[in-house]
């Protein structure tokens, strides 16, 4: 498959695999941190730690938006289901997240209309389809996907549509990743940049993250030969003694971001002056919401939410797993209280969530992968 | 919204799980979660793996207080519900081993029974529909069983309002099917319910065959060593279904794979039946499903090579637009072989003599250890496991 394939190709990953085994310099330890959701499940899909060294430890990092949404909002959205004549529209990862009631799934179970869409205009289109009912559009995810939202509430308000509105979740990376950046119980070496994010923001907001903390990041793409090119990025500044911003997936990321995206998110929406991150707890100016111009369409002004915080297990070692202290077998309930079927926290409900990428990908020993590689080769 | 300050509440289902697990838990936990940043732990790694391994034995149980649709989905929490709600109130010798049809003795003789409903939404799809789906469906369960299909029931739920055309449609296709598959559908029933209360028709089959004798086919039996074999191109039923219910906006020209696959199964079995140990057709949960149950069922890993895996180029591409792996897309007329590796040329040359099977290729092996893992050598060169199927990605293809 075109533009698909050329990034998979085992050939050069072998080449690279040698070029970075050559620069990492002997007795050193490297933690990379991949910043998104997309890039772990990449790591683990196509196994890709088995091309790095042992001294090289990719650590995953914030960028799951489903990971990251508190329990609390959860319920408020199944309380915005559970209102008359509301049909809730929400993309699929994010139906078997739990909140301090349940999920999504749990709800429809009990009677509530939820159903899954794979864009905001399909829920648009589930609007004008039930005239008699409201459509809410649970918006979630990072600047990735704020501008599809945005540009549907544009195309609501021009198409004159009265019975929509989204629930907005929507936040943003840069913040989260300077969280990460503060917390004392982390030492990293470089990042490994969120691919999709840059299509909208760019590479420019990143520039903090050299300047003044001292770390390279290398926005990266998706396919695994985008990432171990980033870490052999990322080692080849280090060895260098350069520490900046680089872009490694210029073949989708304009440096300044795009522009009509950036305009249109930023008509509809407006910065909150705070928001909960699962896990990382309270970050200021890291997420949006609709403005006044807009209240039409936002559910959280034209229904009354229960608004109420609901505190993570404390046995749930998410917040460590988002900002990569602890790897996620090393979280107390993994793998026992909390699987994929029955997820405790976030991190191991989606398939971009780093417990969930570890548990049903990575679930082996990396010794025990040596052997069976020599054993299958006779395949 | 929210504040800082509102009134904080528990997630009580979430402490109840996490205590009910606190107690089992050994003490290996001591050193949780304190460890110098940059150590390895392999050896600690390695003992939360064989923790999680307990836990996955553990006898499952339905927690959820309602159905979800994930309960019909084909991976585990179907599996949950099957074992913990079915065959423990139904437990019997000849239900235990699970497989696609009962073995029964009548007499000396030995007769696979077999029976399926089908939902598929829509009716009509490229290729079939629910008709000889429910047809070729019960067929193949009695085939890859190793039993010579004979006679079929067929019950219809249909919905007050239902055009007696698509009835009549449906039921010639069945008609052919069953002509095709050389049985004959001998009972039969039918209930209309109230419109709202069905999605138009649904179908049951039920089917009996009759197993030659000195044949022992089942997924316990297989052994390290045995070549894993898929018949053809895997995912063009769940993926050509899903493109036919129109929400995607992704046109493909791809027709279902439905068929029975007795001949070919026949082909295979006279060509080196002894060494077969068993057979299955990758319906719902595709592949990827059928090695899980292998690698339980017999207590062993499976390894998979992800580059030999048949898979179309329109499949290929719409699986990687919607995230989906076409190891657990659904197929409705390929079956997966666990064969002997002295047969393996053999068998794959057998089924490739049929035209349903003409690309038939072996795709892996049986290995010894890690006992119950499904693993895949990736085409980009690496390892990762294929899990049963947690989630709900393409409801009601079959």
């Amino acid at each position: 498959m075109r533009f698909v394939d050329e990034y998979r190709d085992a050939e050069k990953a072998r080449a690279l695999a040698a070029k970075i085994a050559a620069l990492c310099e002997p007795g050193r330890h490297y933690k990379f941190m991949e910043v998104c959701g997309g890039h772990t499940h990449t790591i683990y899909k196509h196994g890709l730690e088995d091309y790095l060294p042992e001294s090289i430890s990719l650590v995953h990092g914030p960028g799951c938006p489903v990971c990251v949404l508190p329990m609390g909002r959860v319920d408020d959205a199944i309380a915005l289901a559970e209102q008359p004549d509301v049909i809730m529209t929400s993309f699929g990862d994010m139906m078997r997240v739990p909140g301090g009631r349940g999920s999504f799934f749990d709800s429809s179970a009990a009677g509530t209309d939820i159903r899954m869409v794979y864009s905001p205009l399909d829920a648009l289109k589930v609007a004008r389809q039930n005239p008699d009912k409201h459509v809410i559009f649970m918006a979630i995810g990072m600047e990735t996907t704020t501008p599809s939202t945005a540009m549907t509430v544009l195309r609501a308000a021009a198409e004159g549509i009265e019975n929509f509105s989204i629930f907005c979740n929507h936040v943003m990376i840069v913040p989260a990743i300077k969280a990460i950046l503060d917390s004392p119980d982390l030492r990293l070496d470089g990042f490994i940049g969120p691919g999709h994010v840059s299509t909208v923001i760019g590479c420019r907001p990143y520039e903090y993250i050299p300047a003044e903390y001292g770390k390279p990041i290398v926005t990266a793409g998706f396919e695994p030969l985008d990432i171990l090119q980033s870490v052999y990025m990322l080692l080849q500044q280090l060895a260098d003694g350069r520490c900046e911003v680089e872009n490694q997936y210029s073949r989708v990321v304009p440096w300044n971001g795009n522009t009509v995206a950036l305009r249109a998110m930023a008509e509809v929406m407006e910065l909150r002056p705070y928001f909960e991150w699962r896990g990382l707890g309270f970050i200021s100016h890291s997420a949006l919401q609709v403005r006044e111009k807009y209240a039409a369409f936002d559910a959280e002004r034209l229904f009354k939410l229960p608004g109420v915080r609901v505190a993570d297990p404390k046995a749930c070692q998410c917040g460590e797993v988002l900002k990569g202290v602890l790897k996620p077998w090393e979280c107390k309930v993994f793998g026992t209280a909390c699987t994929p079927e029955t997820p405790i926290g976030t991190c191991m409900v989606s398939s971009e969530g780093a417990c969930a990428a570890y548990y049903n990908f990575g679930r082996f020993s990396r010794q025990r992968v040596q052997e069976v590689s020599i054993e299958s080769s006779r395949v | 919204m929210t504040h800082q300050d509102t009134s904080q509440q528990q997630a009580d289902w979430a402490e109840a799980a996490v205590a009910k697990h606190a107690g089992a838990k050994p003490d290996e936990d001591a050193g949780f979660p304190t460890h110098a940043p940059g150590t390895e732990h392999a050896g600690r790694e390695q003992l939360v793996l064989e923790r999680i391994e307990r836990a996955r034995r553990a006898r499952p149980r339905v927690r959820e207080k309602l159905i979800t649709l994930a309960h019909g989905a084909g991976g585990k929490a179907t599996q949950s519900l099957i074992e913990a709600i079915f065959l423990d109130a139904f437990r019997n010798p000849l239900l235990a081993p699970l497989e696609d049809a009962a073995t029964l003795t009548a007499g000396d003789a030995r007769l696979a029974f077999t029976t399926d409903s089908y939902v598929v939404s829509p009716l009509f799809f490229p290729g079939g529909n629910i008709g000889d789906l429910a047809v070729n469906g019960t067929v193949n369960d009695l085939a890859v069983s190793g039993a010579r299909p004979a006679h079929l029931s067929a019950g219809f739920i249909l919905e007050e309002g239902f055009p007696v055309a698509d009835l009549r449609r449906i039921v010639e296709s069945m008609a052919a099917a069953a002509a095709a598959a050389g049985v004959s559908i001998v009972t039969g029933d039918t209930k209309v319910v109230q419109r709202g209360k069905a999605d138009g028709c649904y179908i049951n089959t039920a089917g009996v065959g009759l197993i030659p004798s000195g044949l022992t086919l089942g997924v316990a039996t297989a052994r390290p060593g045995d070549v894993v074999i898929v018949s053809g191109p895997v995912g063009d039923h769940g993926i050509t279904v899903l493109l036919e219910r129109g929400e995607l906006d992704l046109d493909a020209e791809l027709v279902s794979d439905t068929a029975p696959v007795h001949e070919l199964v026949r082909g295979l079995l006279d060509a080196v039946g002894p060494d077969v140990r068993a057979m299955r057709d990758a319906t719902r949960g595709g592949v990827a499903t059928i090695l899980n149950e292998v690698a339980t069922a017999a207590g062993v890993a499976v390894v998979v090579d992800e580059d030999s895996v048949p898979v179309r180029p329109e499949v290929r591409g719409a699986c990687e637009l919607l995230g989906i792996d076409p190891l657990y897309v659904a197929c409705e007329g390929r079956i997966v072989a666990i064969v002997d590796p002295g047969a393996a040329d053999a068998a794959v040359a057998a089924l490739q003599a049929h035209p349903l099977g003409a690309s038939a290729t072996a795709v892996g092996r049986i290995i010894e250890d890690p006992p119950g893992l499904v693993m895949l050598k990736t085409g980009f060169g690496g390892t990762r496991i294929i899990d049963l199927l947690v989630g709900d990605p393409l409801p009601r293809i079959c």
